[in-house]
């Protein structure tokens, strides 16, 4: 299109001011912009309470979707379901029969662990869920991964509880609202997280890339004594997951650990839970400065 | 008496007897959908690759490109305000990027000042790649060559999406101006 002669400079001192002005507000505009991105990377989280607010705003309308696109997502399951059903159906049966006589097993395993556990006077106190909500939406056009949850401070959650999907680990919380929060997902490249590999002690940490993998890094170098398909679980360790949570799993070896994609997919999932921080005094005692006695 | 051509009297925003145009619509059209294009992002679920264009940039960019004159120059402050909410990127990023944006443009068009659409298609896809790459050199978290490559696909489909962002544009932007009814 032509250009509407606006900028052509006219007689006229008030056309010429107005244009003036404007590009010493945009010029400013830009300088506020990098003073505040500036801010905003040294404390990340002292624009929170105006995101927090703003994702409040946009609850309504992210609830609604959220729930148009479970519901369809298991409409579109159940037609492809019958998508070769019949071999599918059998297929299911054996793994069904595995499965039960793995689930057989895992309930000795239970009255045995049980039993020990009574021998040793160890409590297991039950781990109730904060709350439970939909993944309402994500950052879907930025480089970081978040979600946004539909629940907030008013339902109890804290910055920092973990949360899970039925399958596993999905993130934690970054930010909370009054009604929505913001959680960090395994996937984000600043997501760091104590994994161990579930039947063996193997220790290692599993970081976000920001491609949707998550990268193993053991902490033992040596020889990788990683497979293809091992599962790796939270190992309990930092204080905010509890242990035994499914992560992750290995679909590539590398030099130094492995690659691995996450079990718990958040797209995947309708609700997820938040959980209670896992060992509150640990994620203190980690967070202090080592400078700093830890008082009791 | 002979009756003339129905549509003699109207052109492409509608009749011209007993109808003007609405002012509220004229001035809310094009900042309200460049806010709902910040917004629209947050609807779907992307957990694994940024796989959503930034349609609030490709509106404003659209904005700007396919209609120049409407947006004042210092329109990005406001505007990256709103997008800095919902985008997920650090605070100020939305602000600061548009600004310059426009400001850009506002140079671009004073080099050229007559352009074809392929030429703004050009200026835009440069300006979204560049803005795209910043978004992953100041996203907060630590420029990687895994998260660089991962939005590339992102970046194709910015690149290809903006011809339809900018015939909706010129759609609203018939809309904004159509004549209503007066009376």
């Amino acid at each position: 299109m032509a250009p509407s002669g606006q900028r052509r400079s006219s007689y006229s001192k008030r056309a010429q001011y107005n244009l003036f002005t404007g590009y010493i507000v945009a010029g400013a505009g830009a300088l506020i912009g990098a003073v505040l991105l500036g801010i905003s990377f040294f404390q990340p989280d002292i624009f929170d309470g105006p995101r927090g607010a703003a994702q409040d705003a946009a609850s309504p309308a992210t609830e609604t979707v959220a729930v148009a696109r479970t519901g369809s997502k298991s409409l579109w399951d159940s037609i492809s379901g019958y998508y070769r059903a019949g071999s599918k159906n059998a297929e299911l049966k054996r793994e069904m029969e595995l499965a039960r006589i793995r689930l057989a097993e895992a309930e000795a395993l239970r009255r045995e662990n049980v039993r020990l556990k009574g021998l040793l006077d160890l409590q297991d106190e039950e781990r109730k869920p904060v709350a439970v909500a939909r993944l309402v939406g994500s950052t879907a056009s930025s480089t970081r991964r978040f979600a946004y949850l539909g629940a907030g401070s008013e339902d109890g959650v804290e910055v920092g509880m973990p949360v899970r999907s039925a399958r596993g680990v999905v993130g934690r919380i970054l930010e909370t609202g009054t009604t929505s929060s913001r959680v960090l997902l395994l996937t984000d490249s600043e997501s760091v997280l104590p994994v161990i590999r579930a039947g063996d002690e193997t220790v290692a940490f599993a970081e976000g890339r920001g491609d949707s993998f998550l990268r193993i890094k053991l902490i033992n170098l040596g020889i990788n004594p990683l497979a293809v398909g091992d599962m790796f679980v939270t190992s309990g360790a930092g204080g905010y997951y509890p242990p035994g949570i499914a992560v992750a799993i290995v679909t590539e070896l590398t030099d130094d650990g492995a690659l691995a994609r996450i079990v718990s997919d958040p797209a995947a999932t309708d609700f997820v839970s938040v959980e209670p921080i896992f060992e509150p005094e640990a994620v203190v005692g980690s967070q202090t400065p080592i400078e700093e006695e830890l008082g009791d | 008496m002979e009756r003339i051509e129905p549509r003699a009297r109207s052109d492409a925003y509608g009749s011209r007897i007993n109808r003007s145009h609405s002012p509220l619509l004229a001035n809310i059209i094009p900042w309200g959908s460049i806010l709902i294009g910040s917004l629209l992002p947050i609807f779907p679920i992307a957990s694994a690759l940024p796989i959503v264009p930034p349609l609030g940039f490709l509106m404003l960019l659209a904005w700007r490109l396919v209609r120049p004159g409407l947006l004042p120059v210092w329109a990005g402050f406001p505007l990256g305000l709103f997008d800095d909410l919902y985008s997920g990127q650090p605070f100020g990023f939305a602000i600061l990027t548009w600004s310059v944006t426009l400001l850009v443009i506002e140079a671009v068009e004073m080099r050229w000042p007559w352009r074809a659409f392929w030429q703004d298609w050009f200026t835009a896809g440069i300006l979204a790649g560049s803005y795209l790459c910043a978004g992953w050199l100041l996203s907060g978290a630590t420029p990687t060559l895994p998260s660089l490559v991962a939005i590339v696909p992102q970046l194709v489909f910015t690149v290809l999406i903006y011809p339809l962002v900018a015939v909706f544009v010129s759609r609203l932007d018939e809309l904004r101006l159509r004549r209503w009814r007066r009376v």
